[in-house]
């Protein structure tokens, strides 16, 4: 076989339960290659990187590397084989150095000398140029320097076929564009790349041959030179798509929120929000842009009576929220849907079905201390033909959902509650397409109603379309708030970058 | 007289010592083994039966490690391979054990350790050092048993702090699916880790029946496993604070029979440790921050196909 | 061969998987008898008999069945919401003790106000030794599962210290005994049981009420399920452990003033009798279930008498069937695995290379 092809996968296939998550897909990676994954979420990219890792392993299909076919039991495998992946959610061991996680699991010497250690990675890393500093460690870092760690970690291991999931989801644009300069650098030193993406103007950047997957299946591979974004998108979704996002006009109501000086602190006496003022009204989406972790979370939490104030103002309607407990808030007309990574998180409990879900907002508007099944059923069944979410029934735990239904659940129940202000976090996170859409019609629907929207996003060009004015936080900070009419993507990444962490992936 | 009860504290400390280290490197796996008090009962109805039987202190700890790591071993196949709820499976450890014990121990109820046993373990003084004032008669007049202890948590800190296995230790405690994505063994590690805690608590509990009573009495622990559970918290996972913990309750456990003069009720005193241990507890929570907080992974099964 | 998660499962299957586990502990336990020198058949075949072989012996066995439903339905509160109440042992002598210093005191008092005061303060006396650890743990995050247990030796203790102490009965020549109840201290017999029966199955239907059909026991599924959810939906989370705790320790008093006025007659220190410990496995076994709670006390009242049988019968000493028992639980639990995943064959590199050349 070619000793240029480091990666051939054929007729992989891998389901979980029911649900085929790869049926017959095939992948070649040549050396020095950038090879970009693209489909929607859902599609299998993840999944058949996993198996390539050796992270799952498929139920059936053969895997070469550099020509020699492999079967992995473990990631441990895989790395001997010279594969490093850098997953979507970092796997790094957030009490320790970041020294300490590149050296984790590898062969050496029976003790530790840091000495040594850190003089081999400041090679690595000089060979590349990255810069890191060793000694700090994991929780104390920004993401572009957790992304920086993946990376040394992979490169030390000595790999020479890299897979990235979904890098730049949590990078700002100008980081984005570094770290492209850094994978060109390496697949110029030879190393195969594979990213893997939904966005398409990645792919027209930075790589050199695409293949598609949709719904687990390969559709096609094709030289990124030949092709161009539309071709890539019919080929993604399987039909022509609309991909526009309406913003519909609607005549801006009163103030209902006003956030005056919030300032909160985490447990280790961190500032998370640092005096964070804004207001919002009624018949409004306001967009919140960031890197991950730049205050988001806290921010819903505060809001919703989650997360303990250390100063400023929270006004409801002229009315202080902070001090009231989350029941007080809920009563008020307030509603928070967090989606976190695991999808099912704090707004739904996972085993219990949909009318006993439904009910954890319902519960308290019931009087007596029996609890009411019976109407909470027929509101889910209603519910289930407006959304289409597909269930076997309203008893069925929801875990078992796929996860665009589980969000449907989820912002359908908010929705139902007719709130005043509805707070939503990475509604869209893991939805194909036409499950975003869906959301974003819902949350239209309701700023036409004259709710007041706080819409926490991670696509800056989904931001854009939907929102009528954006607030920008950057470690804790708002650093803007600007109306996505009189904006671009590139001032908006801007403004999420701090000065401190720009300089992560230095070149 | 202080010198004896603080001479005496390390002996009652000493089964505390070997089971909270032995918890200690299996909480480190991320396992939550609450079968301590079993591994402990059946390492100490082990130890006494084989070196009763063989007259022979060699058997007794060959009986007790191989008793412990056995026992630890149906809750290694529970909790690793099988992903069984952690809290669950710990506590019919020390259920069966409870059992087996007294079940075994039947016949051997109210004898004594044979004298060439007792012999072995008694105090040996360490030349030259065991003359430092008070420190040497408490600490280097002890038996090898003792010895042992010292030499094992120095051992186990430099292996947790210092080498490599002892980071991929850590790293499999505190976030499993990283230890995995950096290749490391994760099952076999756990396995290792549990088995060697079970033996180490297997140990403890034979020190009891062996050397410090040394007559065989239906649940002989009392509740000593649990309390090594919490010195767990109380070291903050750290091998080296483990040994003052394990002191103070020795210490605690036995003054009881030393201040019998002041005419206070056994059984009041007896409450004593049990009290402190809560009371232990509550001052080790209190600590929020990252250092010295337990695995993260802790009492989490892992499976690396989970979506 | 390699796991793979099951999606859904048949509940038939999940039941013929736990059955076929309980079968194959009673194998090895079988084994067990075997290698002791006993037919392991006739061994099962007169604990049997001895649990359930007469109207006397039935009789006794209820009077197990009856403190063991009680107190797993009360530890089922507590496990309901992930807080391992493993202090239902100090619950037990706790509620015994509270209920006795009434019974000894206030023996003047017409029977059934006597018995309602006792029942009261039994329930009082365990939830404030359950109310210990859950205050901690919502303060503090005080790991409840070794506060639980330390509280269990405090109570034994202080209990044992009563007993040969101060409520010592002068009239017992020395003997360390606390006096005898008297006799509108004891419960009334119906059908030649004690009263305790009809509380516990009344405890039955209330707490499978109040469980499944409640607020308060709907928050303690939510808070079980996941803190941060019910603290989101306004769930008062603190507020729920506290009641729930109450309740469970509470239940598990009634236990203790069922077992000094109905059985014993008077207090001592064996009075728990290992119920709090036992319970711990039927309440698991039972799936955290009401329901399955009484098959479950009724199989394991059956192994503890049946136990005792066979140590008179073959001289295998009682502690045997607490090995059974525990065989039991570690093949239960070890059988969820199989509930929850599946193994299959490993087909890797066999079909997929003629299957596609692309």
């Amino acid at each position: 076989m070619d000793q240029n092809i480091y990666v051939k996968m054929e007729g992989i296939s891998k389901s979980f339960g029911t649900v085929k998550a790869n049926d017959n897909v095939n992948l070649t990676v040549k050396k020095g290659e950038i090879h970009a994954l693209l489909g929607e979420n859902g599609a299998g990219k993840s999944t058949l990187m996993n198996m390539l890792s050796g992270f799952y392993k498929p139920d059936s299909g053969s895997i070469y590397i550099h020509g020699e076919a492999v079967k992995f039991d473990s990631p441990k495998d895989s790395i001997k084989k010279g594969i490093g992946m850098i997953h979507q959610h970092y796997k790094l061991v957030e009490a320790m150095t970041a020294a300490q996680n590149i050296v984790l699991g590898q062969k050496g010497s029976f003790f530790l000398s840091q000495k040594k250690i850190k003089e081999k990675i400041k090679k690595v890393a000089e060979s590349y140029g990255l810069n890191i500093n060793y000694d700090k460690k994991i929780y104390e870092m920004s993401i572009g320097e957790k992304q920086g760690t993946e990376i040394l970690k992979v490169l030390y291991q000595g790999a020479d076929i890299l897979i990235m999931d979904e890098p730049t989801a949590v990078l700002t644009p100008q980081e984005t564009e570094k770290l492209f300069k850094i994978l060109k650098n390496m697949a110029r030193e030879g190393c195969s790349i594979i990213i893997i993406t939904h966005k398409l103007q990645e792919v027209m950047e930075i790589s050199d041959k695409v293949t598609v997957l949709r719904k687990g299946q390969t559709v096609k591979t094709l030289e990124t030179k030949n092709t161009n974004s539309k071709e890539l998108t019919d080929l993604m979704v399987g039909r022509a798509v609309d991909l526009s996002i309406e913003n519909p006009k609607v005549e801006l109501g009163e103030e209902i929120l006003k956030v005056e000086g919030l300032t909160a602190e985490d447990i280790e006496k961190v500032e998370v929000l640092k005096d964070i003022s804004f207001s919002l009204h009624k018949g409004e989406i306001l967009g919140v842009a960031g890197v991950a972790g730049s205050g988001q979370k806290e921010l819903c939490e505060a809001i919703a009576g989650l997360y303990k104030i250390k100063k400023g103002k929270i006004l409801f309607e002229n009315e202080n929220l902070v001090g009231l407990s989350p029941r007080d808030i809920i009563y008020r007309g307030i509603s928070m849907s967090f989606i976190p990574e695991d999808r099912l998180g704090m707004g739904l409990v996972a085993s219990m079905d949909m009318v006993d879900n439904y009910l954890l907002k319902e519960q308290h508007k019931q009087k007596g201390i029996f609890i009411k099944r019976k109407p909470v059923k027929e509101k889910c069944k209603s519910m289930i033909d407006k959304l289409e979410i597909q269930t076997p029934g309203t008893s069925h735990p929801v875990k078992q959902l796929s996860g665009g239904n589980i969000q449907k659940v989820l912002i359908g129940r908010e929705i139902d509650t007719n709130p005043h202000v509805l707070i939503t976090a990475y509604a869209v996170r893991g939805l194909d397409i036409a499950s975003s859409h869906t959301i974003y019609d819902l949350l239209n629907e309701q700023k036409k109603k004259g709710v007041g929207i706080l819409f926490i996003g991670e696509d800056l060009d989904v931001l854009l379309k939907l929102c009528d004015r954006i607030m920008v936080l950057s470690s804790g900070k708002v650093t803007g708030i600007v109306s996505t009419k009189e904006t671009t993507k590139e001032k908006i990444g801007f403004l999420m970058s701090d000065e401190i962490d720009t300089e992560v992936i230095a070149l | 007289m202080l010198v004896n009860l603080l001479k005496a504290s390390v002996v009652a400390g000493t089964p505390l010592l070997l089971a909270t280290l032995g918890e200690l490197i299996t909480e480190k796996a991320g396992n939550l083994n609450l079968g301590v008090e079993g591994m402990m009962l059946i390492g100490a109805i082990s130890g006494f039966a084989l070196g009763f039987y063989f007259q022979n202190p060699y058997m007794a700890l060959i009986g007790a490690i191989i008793a412990g790591a056995v026992s630890a071993l149906i809750y290694a196949f529970l909790t690793v391979t099988l992903r069984s709820n952690q809290v669950v499976s710990g506590l019919s450890l020390t259920i069966f054990g409870t059992g087996l014990s007294s079940f075994i121990g039947t016949n051997f109820v109210g004898k004594k350790m044979s004298s060439q046993v007792i012999d072995f373990f008694k105090p040996i003084q360490i030349p030259l050092i065991s003359k430092i004032p008070i420190l040497g008669e408490v600490l280097f007049n002890q038996d090898i048993y003792v010895y042992f202890s010292y030499f094992l948590a120095l051992i186990l800190g430099v292996y947790l702090y210092k080498t490599r296995k002892g980071m991929n230790l850590s790293a499999i405690g505190e976030n499993p699916s990283a230890a995995d994505a950096a290749g490391i063994k994760i099952d076999l590690y756990k396995y290792v880790h549990i088995l060697v805690g079970g033996a180490l608590c297997g140990l403890g509990g034979a020190y009891l029946s062996v050397v410090q009573v040394p007559t065989w009495q239906e649940n002989i622990t009392a509740g000593r496993g649990w309390i090594a559970i919490a010195l767990v918290i109380f070291s903050k996972w750290n091998p080296l604070k483990s040994i003052y913990g394990a002191y103070l309750f020795g210490g605690l456990s036995i003054i009881g029979f030393r201040i019998q003069y002041l005419n206070i009720s056994q059984n009041l005193l007896n409450m004593l440790p049990y009290i402190v241990t809560i009371v232990v507890l509550v001052f080790s929570s209190l600590n929020k921050s990252k250092e010295g907080s337990p695995p993260k992974a802790l009492s989490l099964p892992y499976f690396r196909e989970e979506r | 061969m390699r796991m793979i998660k099951r999606e859904n499962i048949s509940n038939k299957k999940a039941i013929q998987i736990r059955t076929g586990a309980i079968i194959g502990s009673l194998i090895l336990s079988g084994l067990f008898i075997f290698f002791l020198g006993h037919n392991p058949l006739d061994v099962f075949i007169s604990m049997m008999d001895g649990a359930f072989g007469s109207i006397y012996r039935i009789k006794d066995t209820i009077n197990i069945i009856i403190p063991l439903i009680m107190t797993s339905l009360g530890l089922m509160i507590a496990f309901k919401m992930k807080f391992w109440n493993i202090g239902g042992e100090g619950q037990i002598l706790i509620g015994a003790l509270f209920a006795s210093y009434f019974a000894l005191n206030f023996s003047f008092l017409p029977k059934p106000i006597l018995l309602l005061v006792m029942f009261i303060f039994g329930f009082i006396g365990g939830a404030l030794w359950a109310l210990v650890p859950a205050v901690l743990k919502v303060k503090f995050e005080t790991n409840e599962t070794i506060t639980t247990l330390m509280m269990n030796y405090i109570a034994l203790n202080l209990v044992t210290y009563l007993q040969y102490g101060p409520w010592k009965d002068p009239q017992s020549f020395g003997f360390p005994k606390i006096a005898n109840f008297t006799e509108n201290a004891l419960l009334p017999k119906v059908f030649g049981l004690h009263i305790g029966w009809i509380v516990t199955i009344l405890a039955v239907v209330i707490i499978s009420i109040f469980v499944s059909k409640t607020k308060y026991g709907y928050e303690i599924k939510v808070v079980g399920e996941s803190k941060d959810t019910a603290n989101y939906s306004g769930i008062r989370v603190n507020r729920v452990i506290i009641r729930g705790l109450i309740i469970s320790g509470g239940i598990c008093g009634i236990v203790g003033m069922m077992e000094v006025s109905g059985v014993n007659g008077t207090l001592t220190d064996q009075v728990s009798a290992g119920y709090g410990y036992t319970a711990i496995i039927t309440t698991w076994l039972s799936g955290l279930k009401p329901s399955f709670i009484i098959p479950v006390s009724v199989l394991f009242a059956g192994l503890i008498k049946g136990g005792g049988f066979i140590q008179t019968a073959y001289q295998i000493p009682q502690s045997a069937a607490e090995i059974i028992q525990s065989m039991i639980l570690f093949f239960v639990i070890g059988s969820e695995f199989f509930v929850q995943y599946k193994l299959v064959p490993d087909k890797r590199n066999e079909k997929g290379r003629e299957r596609n050349v692309s």
